[in-house]
């Protein structure tokens, strides 16, 4: 597997990806994720305005081998989601780390610390992909 | 010529025998009755026959080729059960017709009940599920009318595997569960210590298929059986794969509760096309008071109709009347046709084809998913090898299949296996069939060392070539309308 898995993001087990700007956190699913599905045909997101918890599924992703949940790797606020990939799925196979993120939350402070904690730096999500490709 | 029926519509066009009598008395008020005639072609009599049977000899079926397809059980249904399905006396019997009119078609689904029990080890039937996913929806109601009737209503979590159908999750967030899932060992078993982890007083039970979608059996059952119990959760088959352990083992045995039987599958009705199915229900004692209603029962000699009034915990009805009549009589005809001995005979030799077919097509260099285990009635190979050494996919094989005049076995399901191919050859094909099919898959690998475009760009011989699923998906256009010329 030669997917990207870029340094300066975090990511979570179950292959999303956070990238931090101040106290706003925008999450995605990785490039090995994007291409285990296939070409995606259906993206669900959450509502603005709503709470995701994490490790709760909050969205989902369709493609046409099979459909697969997101899982908040942070609770929070959601505060924007990327309505382009509600027309255009493909955006998430095409730049899964750019135009194809998903959702931006802002963070609950008193969770923050802890949630950040247990995400995975790209060397460690690296090392888990290549151990499940197994 | 493919050309849609409307495009050979003609105005004024019509068939004689198929018109509506002019004489016929409408009695509906004016304002109700529409103004234009609906948008309908307007074709002759012969125009009609010609393109649905141009059309039916397009279609892959089970009647004109061999169609492997995993966990789907497309086996042969014996003609003579259809025609003893069609006699006068059922295809005339209406629904609401008097119980003493009806005491044959109620013996029959009284038997089939019994029978039912009798091979799934169960205490109770229900026949009235109008296919599968109806009769999962109505189990884990009953396993919800179950732990509520107790008044144990902090149980609110359904245990799923991660090899499940699809409809297992969704069925148990459909009866208000949240789903957990429950990671696989790399023998294709459940992982026991997973369980036990998940296992607590929010657990209201676990879904189960036996053998598993991975095609083997779940060797730690009864295992599982003791710890769900044991948290106070009940056990939940799934009969998608009953076929393979017909009259072998049962699963009120294994330790479950409450199970779904796909007649389609397993008792050999028609499948496919969405309907009609059956998909009946049979419990274990203490869920026999919530069995959805009607049943039927035997009072001395007479048949009766068991309905809300004598079944008060009843989780109600799920249609008009008791399910699919003609697939309920098919099923019980295809039941009495086999005898006892012959259901034995379904899982001995649907698990013979299959595990010939897994010994041919492993001697002959493909890779088993699961290649320490034996096959039940189905197993996964998976083309991950080939994928990386040749650059083809699964899916590019699978359509080469159908050139070869064979219909494509499941692909990407379970979706744990990459690459895979989960193959069902059913009991009912022969060995020449089966030789055929792996030879058609070796030259289809030699093919692809040569020349893996022929793969890639497969198939050629249908009537049409490789399909843009991903176009279709993305911009799904179904209805045909006037001004699209």
């Amino acid at each position: 597997m030669n997917n990207s898995i870029p340094k300066k993001l975090k990511y979570s087990r179950t292959h999303e990806w956070v990238r931090q700007d101040d106290d706003v956190l925008t999450i995605g699913i990785t490039d090995h994720a994007q291409t285990m599905l296939g070409d995606l045909v259906y993206v669900e997101l959450p509502e603005p305005e709503s709470n995701v918890e994490t490790g709760h599924e909050c969205a989902v992703v369709e493609s046409v081998k099979a459909a697969a949940d997101v899982y908040s790797p942070v609770s929070g606020e959601v505060i924007e989601i990327n309505e382009a990939l509600l027309e255009s799925p493909q955006l998430i196979n095409e730049d899964p780390y750019g135009k194809g993120w998903l959702f931006r939350v802002k963070p609950f402070e008193s969770e923050i610390a802890e949630d950040v904690a247990k995400l995975l730096t790209a060397d460690q999500y690296t090392k888990q992909v290549a151990s499940e490709a197994h | 010529m493919s050309e849609l029926i409307f495009d050979q519509s003609r105005s004024g066009r019509y068939a004689k025998a198929q018109a509506p009598k002019k004489s016929v008395k409408i009695d509906i008020p004016a304002h109700l009755l529409r103004k234009d005639k609906p948008f309908l072609p307007e074709v002759s009599e012969l125009q009609a026959v010609r393109h649905y049977t141009r059309l039916s000899r397009k279609n892959f079926s089970i009647d004109t080729q061999f169609y492997p397809l995993g966990s789907c059980t497309m086996k042969y249904n014996p003609r003579g059960v259809h025609r003893l399905a069609m006699l006068e006396g059922f295809l005339l019997r209406h629904p609401l017709s008097l119980d003493v009119h009806s005491q044959g078609y109620m013996a029959c689904a009284y038997e089939l009940q019994e029978i039912l029990k009798a091979v799934t080890g169960m205490r109770g039937a229900s026949l009235t599920p109008m296919a599968g996913a109806q009769g999962e929806f109505a189990g884990v109601a009953m396993i919800r009318a179950y732990h509520q009737s107790r008044n144990d209503v902090a149980r609110t979590e359904m245990l799923v595997p991660d090899a499940a159908h699809g409809t297992n999750p969704a069925t148990a967030a459909q009866c208000g569960y949240t789903v957990r899932e429950i990671p696989t060992d790399s023998d294709g078993n459940v992982n026991i210590e997973s369980l036990r982890a998940a296992v607590g007083p929010q657990t209201a039970g676990i879904m189960l298929t036996n053998p598993s979608t991975l095609g083997v059996f779940e060797q730690k059952i009864e295992e599982i059986a003791a710890i769900m119990h044991k948290a106070g959760g009940l056990l939940y088959y799934d009969g998608a794969n009953l076929n393979a352990i017909l009259g072998k083992v049962r699963p009120g045995d294994m330790g479950f509760d409450v199970m779904h039987i796909n007649l389609h599958k397993t008792f050999a009705t028609p499948h496919g096309g969405g309907g009609p199915g059956g998909g009946p229900v049979a419990v274990s004692e203490r869920l026999v008071p919530f069995l959805p209603t009607p049943m039927v029962i035997k009072s001395g000699d007479t048949y009766q109709w068991l309905t809300e009034k004598e079944c008060p915990q009843t989780i109600g009805r799920l249609s008009a009347f008791m399910g699919n009549a003609g697939i309920i009589l098919r099923a019980y005809m295809y039941a009495r046709l086999l005898g006892q001995e012959g259901m034995i005979r379904v899982a001995e030799f649907a698990t013979l084809n299959a595990n010939y077919l897994l010994a041919r097509l492993k001697a002959a260099g493909f890779t088993p998913a699961y290649a320490k285990r034996r096959a039940s009635h189905e197993f996964i190979i998976t083309l991950k090898k080939e994928a990386k050494e040749l650059h083809i996919t699964a899916l590019d094989v699978a359509k080469r299949l159908l050139d070869y005049g064979f219909h494509a076995p499941t692909m990407y399901f379970p979706l744990l296996v990459p690459e895979c191919l989960l193959i069902e050859p059913t009991e009912t094909e022969a060995k020449e069939v089966l030789d055929a099919f792996v030879d058609a898959m070796i030259k289809i690998i030699e093919e692809a060392k040569t020349d893996p475009a022929l793969l890639q760009e497969a198939p050629y011989n249908l009537p049409v070539r490789r399909l843009d699923e991903v176009r279709a998906a993305r911009e799904l256009d179904l209805v045909y309308r006037s001004d699209e010329k």
